[in-house]
């Protein structure tokens, strides 16, 4: 399959890696933000086969794990309130548990809940029964933020007057800045993610290099990707390099996508954002803009904010600042396994935990 | 059939007049066949010597109509498959439907049509059967029901318990078909080559492979929900061996990859209603291999790996770039109504 295979090759791979451990001197920690990355390095296996002085650490690049506790407990507040809305939402937001049900609980218990697989599935909900609210739960980064905007903006070409939006939307640098002002964490360099970026530009990271001196490599999510992100990064450091670089050019340039944007500056503008386990990040979020408040579910139906706890003994918080590993968490993979998710980081697919649990190392 | 009436209505479940109607113009003309034909409350044949192979399963595959195929013939081919499976030659079928109040009687006509004309291929019989009609908005138009009845061989032992280290592992073809022609036809993702759905009775191919490797065939079964790999860690876990399979040579079609690619799907956990995954013994490999390449629904057959001592009941495999992991059972669920 074309733009698959090529970046899948056993020979290449295998070469880049034997290039790693050849230059690799210096002990260095690197965050591969984004959820996708740390589902690849787990699914080929990347992160066993580095040698041991380059320690990977995943980051908060997983949408559904960094909605908090209080959004999650509004969202089934208000599907307990409001049985006659359809809620639309992506499939992974079903079971992520909040303090007393999921989704899917509710779902189960009369709750029209419909798993969309892009923001257009809500418009066509909407479509279909005019009659009837849609609320799209709107969950993800920069990569889902057009569509979602594109969404709202043709259901107001059509006149469409039942959808709206709840805004959930987080932003990544912001989110970049707070891990290296916490302190809790060293960090020696970036892979940062490959369609967040194709969308923001790699300029976006620029403040990292300069203000932290920390060097950067946008990557794509092809294991091959993955692993030349992970040796470009690796020779900047240990050349003293502090660079943004992109490996995944065939997607990514350095301005990003203009058009992408403009519809999304056109429909969201930057607010302060709830982030689990990091808390309030200034700047981090998206609040639709006065113009389209008429499409803004949290205004139309006046949603409160959901109670804001953590599941007992949880500790997906620490997992998304990267403090730990999954396996330090006394619930992995005993009580919390994918079929019975305690924190949201084992639901996602793109959760650290789940990537661990399901691609667990032969023995 | 019926003239005048276009819709299923309350009355063709009520065991009256319609129900006769529905029964005798359409039911027992499309399935036509001595057993049948008495439209008893049962089925009444000569019990074939040996052994006898039972099953039953439920279909709510939604939609019922879907590229290459329907609810109707996947009732058929999946009871044929859960017989085929055991090494049995399937002989009866029972159908019954759960019909929606407000079912088009053209689209429950396609379906029976389907199912007949499936059931006849395959060369068995639909025998007996029932059905119910429930209120609009209480079902999603049409539910079915089949069980079946096979005749086993004499000495024929199909097990996982009998995997044995160095054994090989074959499946019959590409892996994924059924759950990306499902998917991508119930939420309307255009592909350039769009994906039909693998459905088949696999009676024949069963019986080629064994005919062709009469003691080296272990274990068979169809990967139906759960897919390939769920069939692996359950041939592992009963065996109490381990099973090493090789990413680059477990056939799935170019499209089914892109649209997995795009959906976050794992082939390996999708499912097939059309394959057969093999535990042979390493000497009827080779055998057991040509017997499928020769059968029309085991072309793609291919060898994907083998049977270690290594770690009990884990299966391991080796990723296209060439690093081992553990192969997990799916958990949870990745595609509601499926089949």
């Amino acid at each position: 399959m074309k733009y698959v295979d090529e970046f899948r090759k056993r020979e290449e791979a295998q070469g880049l890696l034997r290039k790693i451990r050849e230059i690799s001197r210096k002990e260095v920690s690197i965050m591969e933000i984004c959820g996708t990355h740390t589902h690849s390095i787990s699914r080929y296996g990347v992160r066993e086969a580095l040698p041991p002085n380059i320690r990977l650490i995943s980051g908060p690049g997983c949408p559904v794990c960094v909605t908090s506790a209080a959004d999650v407990n509004r969202l089934l507040d208000f599907s307990r309130s409001r049985r006659d809305v359809v809620i639309a939402t992506f499939g992974d937001m079903m079971k992520v548990p909040g303090s007393s049900s999921s989704l899917q609980e509710e779902k189960a218990r009369g709750g029209d809940i419909r798993v969309v697989y892009s923001p257009l599935g809500a418009l066509d909900i909407a479509r279909e029964d005019t009659g009837r609210e849609v609320v799209l739960f709107a969950v993800g980064f920069e990569t889902t933020v057009p569509t979602v905007a594109a969404t709202m903006l043709a259901a107001r070409e059509e006149g469409l007057r039942n959808l709206s939006v709840l805004s959930l939307h987080k932003l990544t640098p912001p989110a970049m800045r707070a891990l290296m002002d916490t302190g809790e964490i060293e960090i020696d360099g970036f892979i940062c993610p490959g369609h967040v970026t194709a969308i923001i530009g790699a300029g976006a990271y620029g403040f990292l290099a300069t203000e932290y001196g920390s060097p950067c490599v946008v990557a794509g999510f092809e294991p091959i990707d993955a692993i030349m992100g992970i040796y470009m990064l690796v020779k900047q450091l240990e050349e003293g390099r502090k660079d943004i670089e992109i490996e995944y050019d065939r997607v990514v340039t350095w301005d990003g996508n203009l058009k992408a944007q403009e519809v999304m500056r056109k429909v969201f503008e930057p607010a302060d954002s709830l982030w689990r386990g990091i808390g309030n990040i200034p700047g981090s979020g998206l609040r639709i803009r006065d113009e389209f408040s008429d499409m803004d579910a949290e205004k139309r139906f006046s949603i409160p904010p959901g109670e804001d706890a953590e599941p007992r003994g949880c500790k997906c918080g620490s997992v998304l600042k990267g403090l730990i590993t999954p396996d330090a968490c006394p619930l992995f993979a005993k009580a919390c396994t994918p079929e019975f998710p305690i924190g949201p980081c084992m639901v996602s697919s793109e959760g650290t935990c789940a990537a661990f649990f399901k691609y667990r190392r032969a023995a | 059939m019926t003239k005048d009436v276009k819709t299923i209505l309350l009355a063709h479940g009520s065991g009256g007049s319609h129900s006769r109607r529905l029964v005798e113009d359409l039911f027992a003309k499309a399935f036509t066949n001595p057993l049948l034909a008495p439209l008893n409350d049962q089925a009444v044949f000569a019990s074939p010597s040996g052994r006898l192979a039972f099953t039953t399963d439920s279909y709510v595959v939604k939609p019922i109509f879907f590229p290459g195929g329907d609810i109707g013939k996947l009732a058929v081919c999946g009871t044929i498959n859960d017989l085929a499976v055991g090494g049995a030659e399937p002989l009866y079928l029972s159908a019954s439907f759960i019909i929606e109040e407000g079912l088009p009687m053209d689209e429950l006509e396609r379906v029976v049509a389907s199912m007949a004309k499936t059931a006849l291929d395959a060369g068995v019989m639909i025998v007996t059967g029932d059905t119910k009609v429930v209120e609009r908005g209480k079902g999603d138009k049409l539910f079915i029901n089949t069980a079946g009845i096979g005749r086993v061989d004499g000495s024929l032992d199909l097990a996982p318990t009998n995997i044995k280290a160095g054994d090989s592992v074959i499946v019959s073809g590409t892996m994924g078909d059924h759950g990306i022609a499902i998917l991508t036809h119930r939420e309307g993702i255009r592909m350039e080559t769009p994906v039909e759905s693998d459905c088949a009775p696999l009676h024949t191919l069963a019986k080629a492979v064994l005919d062709s490797a009469p003691s080296g065939v272990r274990a068979m079964r169809d990967p139906t929900r759960g897919g390939l790999a769920t069939v692996l860690n359950e041939f592992a876990a009963s065996a109490g061996l381990s099973i090493s399979v090789r990413e680059d040579d477990i056939p799935v079609k170019d499209a089914v990859r892109g649209a997995c690619e795009i959906l976050g799907f794992d082939p390996l956990y999708l499912a097939n209603e059309g394959k057969l995954v093999l535990v042979v013994s390493k000497e009827s490999t080779d055998a057991a291999l040509a017997a499928m390449r020769s059968h029309q629904y085991g072309r793609d057959a291919a060898v994907i790996g083998t049977v270690e001592e290594g770690p009990k009941a884990r299966v391991l495999i080796e990723t296209s770039i060439g690093n081992r992991r553990i192969l997990d059972m799916l958990s949870g669920e990745q595609l509601p109504r499926i089949c």
